[in-house]
């Protein structure tokens, strides 16, 4: 059909208005999605073209934005390559620092989300605990490096271990305070309809606090990203902080710029992800 | 008279207050009875509810239901809360299925269940929304839901809670007609809590006016002897109900005003 229709005949179609409803859509369609993507565009171009400017100069200390795309082009371009040993595409590096990420934050989720869950349900647990997380939860990610260097006596579990213990504060706090925010309302339609012991906590006690669970998530998360770029600048081997700190090291000051951006992003992704799984996991919940 | 629900000397104290919410209140329902509490904001009238419900505890005196003493909340005596109070995630025929699901898996099979929630729903005539969730829907319609959930727990009292305190007029209206069908139909006993007169003396069998707390009691009782069904229209006019409607304006507002509303 609409390979026999002859194209000019389309516009004779569309002035006549056989649906004068069809063109209004259209229009209204692009016109959000330009007004959402125009404005970040035009800002990120003002702001290469001042850094290009800023950085022209003689004495400037950093790259314009051309030198990068000069030194580093292979690096943009190519994210992939892999010549053994540390000369990898920062895919791969991304790739060694998203895995330590991932195993970390999955137990910091896993475990505080369990202990947010007994601190929000147990008086004596919350009175115990609280005081001490609220001290421990101040401690900077790298401080705890030393003493997991010590304790496993290897990088990779170190690593991996700051990450944990940067990102569960947040996810415990966020929970128990959940927990303890179950609505009255809710309470009493349980208690009406006599639901009591684990059905009580499976279909009231965790919906209900499922919003705070994904805020002390997304939160987490947040953390473990930072943590695990300065972590790997000490601990070394492949992944994205390790290969920032080498770089600063053979003064590729191009890579860095690249390598910085590439955090950047994955670190935006990471946060959108984690918002994603909430608002699917309590829609509804949240909107009433 | 049957007993079928007795208050006798309850007496409701919070702990901090030095004097009591509720005293010494004594009220007999009929089984099938539909009794609304009248009273002015702040009276105890909620507190009574919840007693009732088995939600607070009685200082004094007690609530008997069938010959049984309560002692906390059960499905035989379903609230409908004020503010609807269903679980925003789970989608209207959930809300009530849950309901069901907890309070009658002994007396019915899983297929029985289902049929019974959509009867339910049927009957307030939320069929097509059944899959939505609350936040998707009216204000309306959420308290129709709350509704149906508080009946599908086969309850021997229903308790409403100022069940249309926050819908408008038009919506109450349409809301009210169907309580008096199914009070009609299912014969449940409802114990009814309301600000509004015209609504107590339309609903009720009984209106139960407590005087103004803290300390409220039970200031008089009002038989309304409007036959049924009730039509609100040919009501207006009726002499009895103007007279029934003139005796709660008069208890409320020359006998009990308000005091918070005479010190402004």
């Amino acid at each position: 059909m609409n390979m026999l229709a002859p194209k000019p005949a389309a516009a004779p179609a569309a002035i006549s208005t056989p649906e004068p409803f069809a063109a209004l859509p259209r229009a209204s369609r692009l016109r959000p999605i330009l007004a959402q993507v125009l404005p970040p565009l035009l800002v990120v171009l003002a702001l290469v073209a001042l850094w290009q400017f800023a950085a022209s100069g003689p004495n400037a200390t950093l790259p314009p934005p051309t030198k990068v795309w000069a030194d580093a082009r292979d690096l943009i371009t190519d994210p992939f390559f892999d010549n053994g040993g540390l000369d990898k595409g920062l895919f791969w590096h991304l790739l060694a620092s998203l895995q330590r990420v991932a195993l970390g934050f999955a137990l910091a989720a896993v475990a505080g989300i369990l202990v947010g869950l007994l601190i929000g349900t147990s008086d004596f647990a919350m009175r115990g605990l609280d005081p001490i997380f609220q001290v421990l939860r101040t401690v900077p990610p790298l401080a705890w490096l030393p003493l997991s260097l010590a304790a496993f006596r290897e990088a990779q579990p170190s690593a991996i271990f700051v990450i944990f213990i940067t990102s569960i504060w947040p996810i415990i706090i966020n929970t128990a305070v959940g927990v303890r925010n179950v609505p009255q309302d809710y309470r009493n339609v349980a208690a009406v309809i006599r639901l009591r012991g684990p059905a009580f906590f499976w279909k009231i006690v965790l919906p209900a606090a499922a919003p705070y669970i994904f805020t002390g998530l997304k939160i987490g998360i947040g953390l473990s990203w930072l943590a695990i770029i300065a972590a790997e600048m000490l601990i070394g081997g492949v992944g994205i902080g390790f290969f920032i700190w080498d770089a600063w090291n053979s003064s590729n000051l191009s890579d860095i710029i690249v390598a910085l951006t590439y955090v950047g992003l994955v670190g935006f992704a990471l946060d959108r992800i984690v918002a994603l799984a909430g608002r699917f996991a309590t829609r509804g919940t949240s909107a009433s | 008279m049957d007993r079928f629900l007795e208050i006798s000397q309850l007496s409701v104290a919070f702990p901090k207050a030095p004097v009591p919410v509720l005293r010494e209140i004594d009220l007999q329902i009929a089984r099938g009875e539909y009794v609304s509490v009248i009273g002015h904001s702040g009276c105890g009238k909620s507190t009574l509810l919840n007693v009732i419900a088995g939600l607070l505890p009685a200082t004094a005196g007690g609530v008997v239901l069938e010959g049984r003493e309560i002692a906390g909340p059960g499905p035989d005596r379903a609230v409908v809360f004020q503010n609807h109070s269903l679980l925003p995630w789970l989608t209207c025929y959930e809300n009530v299925k849950l309901a069901v699901d907890q309070t009658l898996s002994k007396a019915m099979s899983r297929a029985e269940r289902h049929d019974w929630v959509l009867e339910n729903l049927a009957l307030v005539r939320m069929t097509q929304a059944k899959d939505k969730r609350p936040s998707e829907i009216s204000g309306g319609m959420k308290q129709r839901i709350g509704i149906a959930r508080a009946l599908s727990m086969k309850p021997k009292v229903l308790l409403l809670d100022e069940p249309f305190g926050a819908l408008d007029a038009l919506t109450r209206a349409h809301l009210q007609d169907q309580v008096m069908e199914i009070h009609a139909s299912r014969g449940t006993t409802v114990v009814m809590i309301t600000h509004d007169v015209d609504e107590a003396v339309l609903l009720s069998d009984r209106i139960v006016m407590l005087t103004n707390g803290p300390n409220a009691r039970i200031g008089e009782i009002l038989e309304v002897d409007l036959p049924r069904p009730r039509d609100r229209l040919a009501l207006a006019a009726d002499p009895r109900f103007v007279a029934a409607r003139t005796s709660v304006l008069e208890f409320l507002h020359a006998r009990h005003a308000n005091p918070a509303l005479a010190a402004a």
